[in-house]
């Protein structure tokens, strides 16, 4: 079991630049089922990939693929034609938000958004957008979601995963891959790694990602990883300390940041005093959370919690 | 990115908000000047010399060349006076609660016509990331420092959400104006004020709009008396006219360089120089070195992958600081495979050299073939087995 993405998923692409090809070829390596790619001028085309089968991916595939994807105008009409049920943003900036409502009118149950650099205003109207209609937002500015050996959505590195049962959330990227690689060698495995993104206003935060682990039954304990900016992490030790029915460990990035500073990801930031590493350890600390007290102990951290 | 005082009236008076009748000088002799032409339009002799750089409690910071001047100087003896005082302030290091002790150089002034004060407020639009969307904070705590009005007194803090589809509701703007203790015609006059910055918030794709003090005039004018303006950068790309107020002066050189290069650095003031990719592995890069006794020199983000081009930047923009007493290279290859990240380093470091110590911890696919090409390059440098690993050998040997 899983959550959000399994073999089932039918992953639509929208913006097919140099990433975003890039990336979908990867997936289709992977073993992922992309069925439809949307692109305001090229619609009517067909996009083909081929290539060597990633081994780390969906099993019993043969060595070789070769995928033709074809190419819509509009959400809407790929959905029409392909039934796909999950789309990948990578359309650059400017445009990104547009792209997400898009899928959000037609109704896209998820949308996954990789794009960094979406003005903040524009994802103010993209949630409002958003609100009351049947889809959930992943993203912007994260690495994907990814479901081992079954369905990769987004730019992370498949090879690390492996099928197993914690879940991984995170708002950074890179160290989402150092408790998922840590994860792997101690052989616990991962059910679904969900990276929420960098950006201060997103689709999705850990609250929502902890509550689908904690009724996902493969799902035996829980690593998220947050940083400095905002209060998602405080909102996330108050929903696991009144509903996690799961050990969860944690990690926090960003105790020796100045405040001020925009540490890299646009939401990375301690404003007006609030949003500190401290106070966030405290937080989770409370919660009962088994905190790593460096990245390279997220793996035993979770060791420590499931006991 | 920020932007002056003085940029951020001239943004908010041509979008019709109210700010007081002022000139920017960057020699004495445009102070001395700007004052004449003010007493002359205004009529009030009172002029103000407002010191511009991009730090917060400029009226209470004082110049460390002359301990008697305050960042905000009021001119009551005319032109010549604010000529002398300017000759002062210009080139002289003000230091306040925001500039840290070494201060910032200031070389332009605001110059001012003086107002009849009669109450002083506190306004701000900026973004509430919980709830996603701006919101209004007001107060009648105005000319004080807002966080600690949150912290003593949140009671007096007021706070209304500000739907992207519909704006700030007539509604919700009475409603601050009302507990403000505003009536009549200022209270219209408020109104509309506050309207209007929401929407200027929104268009000019503000992070934060700070208005401190609001001043009302003894005849019930609202006026804007200071601003405190910054921007998205992320959309910046949308407004030229902002992106063109930028002052490179008020930035630091190396951040700026990194900048063009698509680096992301930030200047600290530890020995241990960090390259990271990834925003969230490089913040706790720099936390597992502090973790280990050492201080980090800086944050670094080369991005998703490193190649030549950007280690020897990286390289050459960290050990410019003279604090720095080694590097500690840590990434996680994902995508990339090491071996191309090796080389990038090994380019990188023959580019520009290296006269400090180097650990390298690298991950990901092919990591023994990169590791390899590192340990048998001849440079100067030691190989890390993971993080942790990396992080207590370069404090060792930077210490």
């Amino acid at each position: 079991m899983s959550i959000l993405v399994d073999r089932d998923t039918r992953l639509m692409v929208q913006g097919l630049g140099k990433t975003g090809r890039f990336h979908a070829d990867r997936s289709i390596a992977y073993g992922t089922r992309v069925v439809a790619a949307v692109h305001p001028s090229r619609g009517g085309q067909v996009e083909v990939f081929e290539g060597e089968v990633d081994q780390t991916g969906v099993p019993d595939r043969g060595d070789r693929y070769r995928v033709e994807v074809p190419i819509f105008r509009t959400v809407e009409e790929a959905i029409a034609a392909t039934a796909a049920n999950a789309s990948v943003v990578f359309v650059p900036p400017p445009g990104a938000a547009d792209a997400i409502m898009e899928a959000a009118a037609a109704s896209m149950p998820l949308i996954v958004a990789i794009t960094e650099g979406v003005p903040v205003v524009d994802m103010v109207e993209a949630k409002r957008y958003l609100e009351g209609k049947p889809v959930r937002l992943i993203g912007p500015n994260c690495p994907g979601v990814i479901t081992p050996r079954a369905c990769r959505i987004g730019i992370m590195p498949g090879y690390i995963h492996q099928p197993g049962r914690i879940g991984v959330v995170s708002r950074s990227g890179t160290l989402t891959y150092e408790a998922v690689y840590q994860l792997t060698r101690l052989g616990l495995g991962q059910t679904t790694a969900v990276g929420i993104g960098g950006d201060p206003v997103n689709g999705t935060n850990f609250v929502d990602v902890l509550a689908m682990f904690n009724e996902d039954p493969a799902t035996e304990g829980v690593i998220m990883i947050g940083e400095i900016g905002g209060t998602a992490e405080e909102d996330a030790a108050s929903y696991v300390t009144e509903n996690m029915k799961k050990p969860v460990a944690g990690f926090i990035a960003g105790t020796t940041a100045p405040p001020g500073r925009r540490m890299g990801h646009a939401g990375a930031i301690i404003s007006g005093g609030k949003g500190t590493a401290a106070a966030k350890i405290d937080a989770l600390l409370a919660a009962g959370i088994t905190l790593a007290p460096t990245p390279t102990d997220m793996g035993a951290a979770m060791l420590e919690a499931l006991g | 990115m920020k932007i002056h005082e003085y940029q951020a009236k001239e943004l908010l008076g041509a979008r019709g908000i109210p700010v007081p009748r002022g000139m920017v000088a960057m020699t004495p002799a445009e102070a001395e000047e700007a004052a004449g032409t003010l007493v002359a339009e205004t009529g009030n002799q009172v002029v103000v010399l407002k010191s511009q750089i991009h730090a917060g409690g400029r009226g209470k910071g004082t110049f460390r060349e002359h301990p008697d001047l305050r960042g905000v100087a009021v001119v009551k003896d005319g032109p010549t006076e604010a000529g002398e005082l300017a000759e002062r302030m210009l080139g002289s290091t003000l230091v306040t609660v925001q500039t840290g002790e070494s201060g910032k150089e200031v070389n332009r002034l605001y110059v001012e016509a003086g107002m009849d004060i009669a109450r002083e407020l506190y306004l701000a639009v900026l973004l509430d990331r919980a709830v996603g969307r701006n919101i209004v904070m007001a107060s009648t705590e105005g000319g004080v420092d807002i966080e600690r009005v949150a912290a003593e007194t949140p009671d007096k803090l007021l706070r209304e959400e500000v739907d992207p589809a519909i704006g700030l509701a007539t509604f919700q703007a009475n409603a601050i104006g009302w507990a403000l203790g505003l009536v009549g015609d200022t209270h219209l006059l408020f109104v509309r004020f506050l309207t209007r910055l929401t929407e200027i918030a929104s268009e000019l794709d503000t992070d934060l709009v700070e208005i401190n003090p609001l001043v009302i005039t003894g005849a019930g004018e609202v006026i804007a008396l200071d601003a405190k303006m910054s921007f998205d950068d992320n959309a910046l790309y949308r407004h030229p006219e902002v992106a063109s107020m930028r002052d490179e002066s008020e930035e630091d050189p190396a951040e700026l360089e990194a900048k063009e290069t698509g680096l992301s650095y930030i200047k600290l003031d530890g020995s241990i120089g960090c390259m990271v990719n990834g925003a969230g592995l490089a913040m706790s890069t720099m936390d597992i070195i502090k973790h280990f006794g050492g201080e980090p020199a800086n944050f670094l983000d080369v991005g998703g992958g490193a190649n030549a081009e950007q280690v020897a930047t990286a390289i050459r923009i960290i050990t410019a600081d003279p604090n720095v007493k080694g590097i500690f290279v840590n990434i996680f290859g994902g995508i990339m495979r090491c071996d191309t990240i090796a080389s990038g380093i090994i380019d990188g470091v023959n580019q520009v050299g290296l006269s400090v110590p180097m650990v390298v911890r690298l991950e990901g696919t092919n990591v023994e073939i990169g590791k390899r090409m590192l340990d048998e390059s001849g440079l100067n440098l030691t190989t890390a087995v993971d993080m942790k690993d990396g992080a207590q050998k370069i404090v060792e040997l930077a210490g």
